[in-house]
């Protein structure tokens, strides 16, 4: 068993994640498993392998992400504040983060 | 409408030419067809679940567009009329969209996918949203917060996933076409289990603006048919360089409608031995070699082939998806859409919101993707599976240097029952088995009807073909229909 309960702690603080014990302890054991799985990756030798992020720059001669950054409006702020949980334009609001 | 123009249930009846060719000949309105098709909906979506949201107004509004085209004898678009789905992934303008989650369960995007706004330019009605696994994650619909989708053709069984409702829509006849999105499989396997083309092009070919990001490295939008020829006439449409996607390319869109019906005749189909391997389903393994064999008798050649990376593509798919899935996500936080869980302070917000509004599955993949990109891991997972993907996408570059496409299942098994494999992510994970490879190559595929079990159940042919090569793929699955594949 590889992947503790402190690990998995971890891992949801860094996610952002309220997680119950029960939903803490069922991951706990699948992580393990397909981490377990995964790790047949380590069979192959990859030392001189480049990684493949994505595979536009080898099916594309131009490198269509580099495009002019031209702004423009899209016109939709008004649809996004009345679907905001708390909107308060031009702002969202959130609890407060700075106490004065 | 004059003289009923469908019977109870058949789909076939209705296809793209057929519409089109009805409007002109004024034989039924577009707002007769789109009445047609909400009544159906409302007949027969109860049981299947397969939408979540209907936009009526939208449709009728779009309709009578077309009508007036009509009647001022105009132009028709190529998709005059046509009735289609829409994957709730993609955004639709004033629509509800919610990925199948309960933390977008009252989003409404404020702008149009551009796949969907291509569609409605192109004449087509979108009649409503279709479920799926929740933010496209999972291989049988089940992952959905708003319940199942049931397999038309089999009721107690899944309709694959993660686009599970688009594709239960076009079999049962509730769509003429639909929508979907595949990031591991998510379009090919439900077109499997529903006994349907469904169609993965490559990656960059159809823009993704306005797609609910789950892999960006992967994610691709993709149509759903009755036919090949109408995958082929929804292709055409969704073809082609977006400004606003700068991940889609600026090469020139094929005529595929025109291509289709060119001869097969010797075009070499590699045959991977690694696709027929133990776990598959001996009905699913006899089907496939007899297309195979169908497609020899057209007069294809096929190639024994080895592809030897193919058995580290789950590890390798997983990987990649879950990190790129841990940092799309982090978007829903309650802050600026979506479900708000109110907490003392903004990390507690953060915390309770996502922890109530994503679905186990989600959280799973979260967890995971957030594990292999966390300090001290990453070279060790998401660095290693970058470095296999490259030696999978390599695998298929040497094999296209012998073959001009290659045939395999789409799935190692038929539908399964409903709840038989959600005890154990993992067994669901390698239900993509033969999926994902063509995910990570960023290689375009189509699943086409192969034949059924003998209990009924359909079958999937797979075929891929290299980067761009649609028009070639679409032409052997035009074949292998028209020379009766679907009933082998």
């Amino acid at each position: 068993m590889k992947i503790t309960r402190e690990d998995v702690l971890h891992v949801a603080e860094l996610a952002h994640l309220d997680l119950s014990d029960a939903e803490v302890e069922m991951y706990r054991g699948q992580l393990d498993s397909i981490l377990a799985y995964v790790e047949k990756l380590n069979q192959l030798d990859t030392s001189i392998v480049e990684p493949l992020a994505q595979v536009l720059a080898q099916i594309s001669a131009e490198n269509p992400s580099l495009r002019d950054d031209t702004p423009a409006s899209c016109g939709i702020a008004d649809a996004l504040f009345e679907g905001a949980p708390d909107p308060s334009r031009p702002y969202f609001r959130v609890p407060k983060v700075i106490d004065r | 409408m004059t003289g009923k123009p469908h019977s109870p249930s058949p789909n076939d009846c209705w296809t793209v030419d057929a519409i089109r060719a009805g409007l002109r000949a004024k034989k039924f309105t577009a707002r007769e067809l789109t009445r047609e098709f909400f009544s159906r909906i409302e007949e027969r979506n109860a049981g299947l679940n397969a939408y979540l949201t209907l936009c009526p107004e939208r449709a009728y509004a779009q309709a009578d567009r077309i009508d007036s085209l009509v009647a001022e004898g105009q132009h028709l678009p190529p998709l005059a009329g046509v009735p289609v789905a829409i994957k709730d992934v993609i955004s639709t303008r004033g629509v509800r969209s919610t990925c199948g989650s309960r933390i977008l369960e009252t989003y409404v995007p404020p702008y149009d996918a551009t796949a969907v706004e291509r569609l409605e330019r192109a004449g087509a009605v979108i009649l409503g949203k279709t479920n799926c696994d929740e933010f496209a994650m999972g291989s049988s619909n089940e992952n959905s917060a708003y319940g199942p989708v049931r397999n038309p053709l089999a009721p107690d069984r899944v309709p694959g996933g993660s686009s599970g409702g688009s594709a239960a829509a076009v079999a049962a006849g509730l769509a003429v076409a639909a929508l979907g999105t595949d990031t591991g499989g998510s379009i090919r396997q439900p077109g499997s289990f529903c006994g349907i083309p469904a169609m993965m092009p490559t990656y960059g070919r159809v823009s993704r603006y306005g797609l609910i990001a789950f892999a960006s490295s992967l994610d691709r939008i993709g149509p759903f048919a009755s036919s090949v020829r109408d995958a082929a006439a929804m292709m055409a449409v969704l073809a082609g360089r977006d400004p606003k996607d700068s991940s889609s390319v600026d090469l020139p869109v094929e005529n595929y409608s025109a291509e289709l019906d060119k001869p097969v005749k010797g075009l070499r189909i590699g045959i991977p031995s690694e696709y027929f391997g133990e776990g598959m389903h001996p009905e699913v393994q006899a089907k496939v070699e007899a297309g195979i064999r169908l497609l020899e008798s057209l007069g294809c050649r096929s190639v024994e082939l080895r592809m030897p990376h193919t058995d580290y593509a789950i590890a390798t798919y997983y990987i990649v998806a879950t990190a790129e899935a841990s940092s799309n996500l982090a978007r829903y936080d309650g802050t600026r859409y979506g479900l708000r869980v109110p907490g003392e302070t903004l990390l507690e917000m953060y915390r309770k919101t996502r922890g109530r509004g994503f679905g186990p599955e989600v959280k799973r993949r979260i967890m995971f993707g957030t594990y292999a990109l966390s300090s001290g891991y990453y070279d060790a997972y998401y660095l290693k599976a970058q470095k296999v993907r490259a030696l999978i996408a390599r695998d298929f570059t040497e094999a296209f240097s012998r073959v001009d496409a290659i045939v395999t299942p789409t799935s190692p098994v038929p539908a399964f029952r409903l709840g038989e494999r959600t005890a154990d992510p993992l067994q669901m994970y390698l239900a993509d088995i033969y999926t994902v490879t063509g995910s990570l190559a960023g290689i375009p595929g189509i699943s086409v009807p192969c034949g059924k079990t003998s209990e009924g159940l359909p079958i999937g042919l797979q075929i891929f073909g290299p980067h761009f090569e649609e028009a070639r793929i679409l032409r052997l699955a035009q074949a292998f229909e028209q020379a009766g594949g679907a009933s082998l």
